[in-house]
């Protein structure tokens, strides 16, 4: 029989200095290549035409740069997809772009020309075409910003209910650390951000989430059940008590998540990407942010039962947390901060 | 024992009922005759799953009114008669089960699968096809007024062709005023504008310009100054397409009367076929009896009259003479044109015209080898995915490990099963979902034999432990699983076509690993107890 981590007894809580400085580094790098490369929008967002097509015999892609030029898309992307003989162009449409369809048209029809041109009539196989008008865009924009604004509402009310309103702005917190987290992986990546992806960056967020739900709830437990141990401590086996599970269920997760990107083609690559990424951080982040903001949140704002975070603040506990002695600071314990299950 | 079986004859149920809805059937297709090129109605035995576009190839189109040339009042009435329109017109062009429907108020949705020929697909869909049938200029008035014309457009500053050519462009465009202002007393004596740009034709109304002037005749024509001169009654159309006289190529320009004496609203048959005798393409097209009998009235009042035949505002071939009455039955004649092209024109002229030009505003297209290979990629990628998630589910739990896999496999089931059932679409994300759902549907399973693990820690019996752990890992499995289906949802009101595939699988991924993961491995625990009764250690 195979156990992993059982009975580990690691002080995961101590390192959340270390762990801010990291995460806080990794942000710092994605907003500077946010500031210096901007975000790779997929013409979905930004309206104008991206074709995938497929040649018997390599062209340069300075051939077709050129030949984009020429048709007057000064600024359309080329680049292979996947493969040597596969490419991908991508002309979008300019922000001063007016309503009305003529301009989008224009630009499906003169990337048309520009293939022509430099590959050959006949000579290259579309794969798959996309022209999308800038109203759509501007729709689709507001779609996502709407998904993903909504899907914080939902469920913060969905946390509210569920557990003690610490417990929601901690989850909160780690939630959105995920989202800047991916956001910043995205930038860095220079991923192109489709509707897809940000369906992916959502997928996170709930997989984060369900993360952070599951060693609070073992928090919420363990507070019941020892009475007399700090919420340091607390924290601590709740996050080691629940550790086999966490290895147990990223591998397997993880295990899927690699089969997409290595096996599942050029389409759905960038989605891949970011769940991988999205599986790390959210694991990341239930240990090392949730557990961590749930401490900081309770010294701020003690419950009624502030064991723990009080003695947090002036004495911060060593050792292994279970060997620790009780902290004769707790209040009656009749007064639980954590709401009973239902 | 009894309990166990109640449980088995659900999961029995389940299994049953999944099975049938995955049992390939008879589905009754619209699909294109091989020799005649009609739809007619097959049947086709086939898996019941809907595979989107990304999977199976075709085009997607997102179409609203044309708002370009003035504002339509009613959108949503425009789009509704465009939907029954578009709707007839796919029917008859052949395609297998296409999608067309309104999304939103405005906004026409048009998917085609497997077509293989965009380009014909979005001709024979945004083709306004209004067809009408007027009388030519056969008084010669536009020629009477052409004088006012000119002189009006010289009042407006247009400078007359024999000043060069290139700088009347460039003044169109521009307007270098005072350059206009220095040449004005020039122009006073010029020939007109616009009348030394056209030629007499052969009849009463016709007229011929230069094919490389025809763009500046027609912005010449089309400015208020001329448009406020023409006389009452009488418009000006453009000819199909360039002819040549005496080797050089000419555009047709035709004044007609405002008033049609018919329109295509009275057609009911329309074929294309390819005359005998002078090898061009023709649809010969057949009237209502209300039309033909209004024809009737008008072609005898205009014996000796000569007919434009208009469509979508141009022209079609030389107005023929009206000789005698005209009936129920006439033609359109397209040329050198290839015969496909007629086809298309009598299939939409059949289907009726379009309420207002419609724009594309969102185009995807996606070929059927693309679809393909994604179908085989997403499989290939899913299957090791399976495979992955096995070794670990078996090599860490063993025995209980692989009840979890069995449960897995019916997850699996139940998963594609709920797809068929309530007939939703599958999408290359779709797909992606799914695989990725495998990995976190053995969740469930882990956090139990997790919690069963610690209850046997804690020294409690083989039976209470799994009790224990079942019921307490509960409380962690909903709630986590709520969270997913909460984004998901989200993600599926907000989303469209693929990424609501997504989230749908997900969705009922969560469904059917909460009855696989949770009532499933419980019942195969409890028969494995049941079995051992002796068992003091379990293989977990």
């Amino acid at each position: 029989m195979i156990r992993l981590f059982s009975n580990a007894n690691y002080d995961f809580i101590k390192w959340r200095r270390f762990a801010f400085s990291l995460t806080g580094a990794i942000m710092l790098v994605g907003l500077v290549f946010l500031i210096v490369r901007g975000i790779n929008y997929s013409i979905e967002f930004t309206g104008g035409t991206s074709v995938q097509f497929e040649v018997a015999h390599k062209v340069e892609t300075a051939k077709i740069r050129a030949a984009l030029d020429q048709v007057g898309l000064v600024g359309a992307d080329v680049y292979n997809f996947g493969s040597d003989t596969s490419y991908q162009v991508r002309a979008r449409l300019g922000a001063h772009a007016t309503e009305g369809d003529a301009g989008t048209q224009a630009v499906a029809d003169s990337v048309a020309r520009a293939l022509d041109h430099s590959v050959g009539v006949g000579q290259y196989r579309i794969a798959s075409r996309q022209s999308v008008g800038p109203k759509v865009g501007r729709e689709l924009q507001g779609k996502a910003f709407m998904a993903i604004l909504l899907s914080f509402v939902v469920t913060l009310i969905y946390l509210a209910f569920r557990f003690e309103w610490r417990f929601g702005l901690a989850a909160t917190i780690a939630t959105a650390h995920d989202v800047v987290a991916t956001i910043a992986f995205i930038s860095v990546m220079h991923l192109e951000v489709s509707l897809v992806v940000v369906g992916a960056v959502l997928t996170v967020v709930g997989y984060s989430l369900n993360d952070t739900i599951i060693i609070f709830d073992r928090v919420r437990e363990n507070l019941r059940k020892y009475r007399r141990q700090n919420l340091y401590e607390i924290l601590n086996l709740s996050i080691n008590e629940t550790l086999p599970r966490s290895v147990l269920t990223h591998g397997t997760t993880i295990a899927t998540t690699l089969a997409l990107l290595l096996l599942a083609g050029e389409v759905i690559r960038p989605f891949a990407w970011v769940m991988s990424f999205g599986i790390f951080t959210g694991t990341f982040s239930s240990i090392y942010i949730a557990a961590p903001v749930l401490l900081w949140i309770e010294k701020r704002w003690p419950g009624e039962d502030a064991r723990g975070a009080r003695t947090f603040g002036t004495r911060a506990p060593a050792g292994a947390p279970q060997s620790a002695p009780a902290t004769p600071t707790s209040s009656p314990p009749t007064a639980r901060t954590p709401q009973p299950t239902r | 024992m009894g309990k166990i079986r109640q449980r088995l004859i659900v999961i029995g149920a389940l299994i049953v009922v999944s099975i049938i809805a995955l049992i390939p059937r008879h589905v009754k297709q619209r699909v294109p005759d091989a020799t005649t090129g009609r739809m007619k109605d097959t049947t086709v035995l086939r898996v019941p799953i809907n595979l989107g576009l990304d999977l199976q190839g075709g085009i997607h189109l997102a179409l609203e009114v044309d708002q370009s040339k003035g504002p339509v009042p009613d959108c949503a009435d425009a789009i509704q008669r465009a939907e029954r329109v578009v709707r007839t017109r796919i029917d008859e062009f052949g395609t297998t089960e296409p999608v067309v429907q309104i999304q939103g108020r405005c906004r026409l949705i048009v998917e085609l699968a497997g077509e293989k020929d965009p380009a014909r697909a979005k001709g024979v869909i945004q083709r306004t096809a209004f067809l009408e049938f007027r009388i030519t200029d056969m008084k010669g008035e536009f020629k009477t007024a052409l004088p006012a014309i000119d002189a009006a457009l010289r009042k407006a500053g247009v400078k007359s062709r024999s000043n060069a050519a290139p700088s009347a462009v460039s003044q169109l465009f521009g307007g270098d005023t005072t350059k206009a202002a220095r040449d004005s007393a020039a122009d006073a004596n010029a020939p007109g504008v616009l009348s030394a740009l056209l030629f007499t034709g052969s009849m009463p109304g016709e007229y011929l310009v230069e094919e490389q002037q025809w763009p500046l005749v027609d912005s010449l024509i089309s400015r208020p100054e001329v448009t406020a001169t023409m006389p009452r009654g009488i418009e000006l159309r453009w000819g199909a397409q360039s002819e040549s006289r005496n080797a050089r190529p000419y555009r047709a320009l035709y004044a007609v009367e405002r008033q049609s004496i018919i329109t295509g609203e009275e057609l009911v048959k329309a074929v294309a076929r390819r005359d005998q005798l002078t090898n061009q393409s023709i649809v010969a097209f057949q009237l209502s009896h209300r039309g033909a009998r209004k024809f009737e009235q008008e072609t005898a009042r205009h014996i000796n009259d000569f007919m434009a035949i208009i469509l979508d505002g141009r022209v079609q071939g030389q107005p023929p003479v009206i000789r005698g009455q005209i009936g129920a039955n006439g033609q359109i004649e397209l040329g050198s044109k290839p015969l496909q092209e007629a086809s298309d024109l009598a299939l939409v002229l059949r289907a009726g015209a379009l309420p207002a030009p419609l724009t594309i505003v969102d185009e995807r297209q996606i070929s059927a080898t693309l679809g393909t290979d994604s179908v085989h990629d997403g499989v290939r990628a899913g299957i090791v995915g399976i495979v992955l998630v096995i070794v670990i589910m078996i090599g860490y739990y063993r025995m209980s490990g692989a009840l979890a896999v069995a449960a897995l496999t019916l997850y699996c089931l139940f998963t594609i099963a709920g797809l068929a059932m309530f007939g939703f679409t599958l999408t290359l994300p779709g797909l992606a979902g799914f695989v990725l759902s495998i990995g976190i549907a053995v969740d469930a399973n882990v956090l139990i034999f997790e919690r069963i693990r610690e209850e046997l820690v804690h020294g409690k019996s083989l039976r209470i432990a799994v009790d224990d752990g079942f019921l307490h890992a509960m409380n962690a499995i909903v709630d986590s699983n709520v969270s997913t289906v909460l984004t998901a949802l989200i993600l599926y009101a907000v989303g469209t076509g693929p990424v609501q595939g997504f989230a749908i699988t997900l969705i009922i991924g969560i469904a059917a690993s909460m009855i696989s993961a949770i009532f499933v491995v419980k019942t195969m625990f409890l028969i494995w107890l049941h079995r051992r009764p002796d068992m003091v250690t379990l293989s977990i």
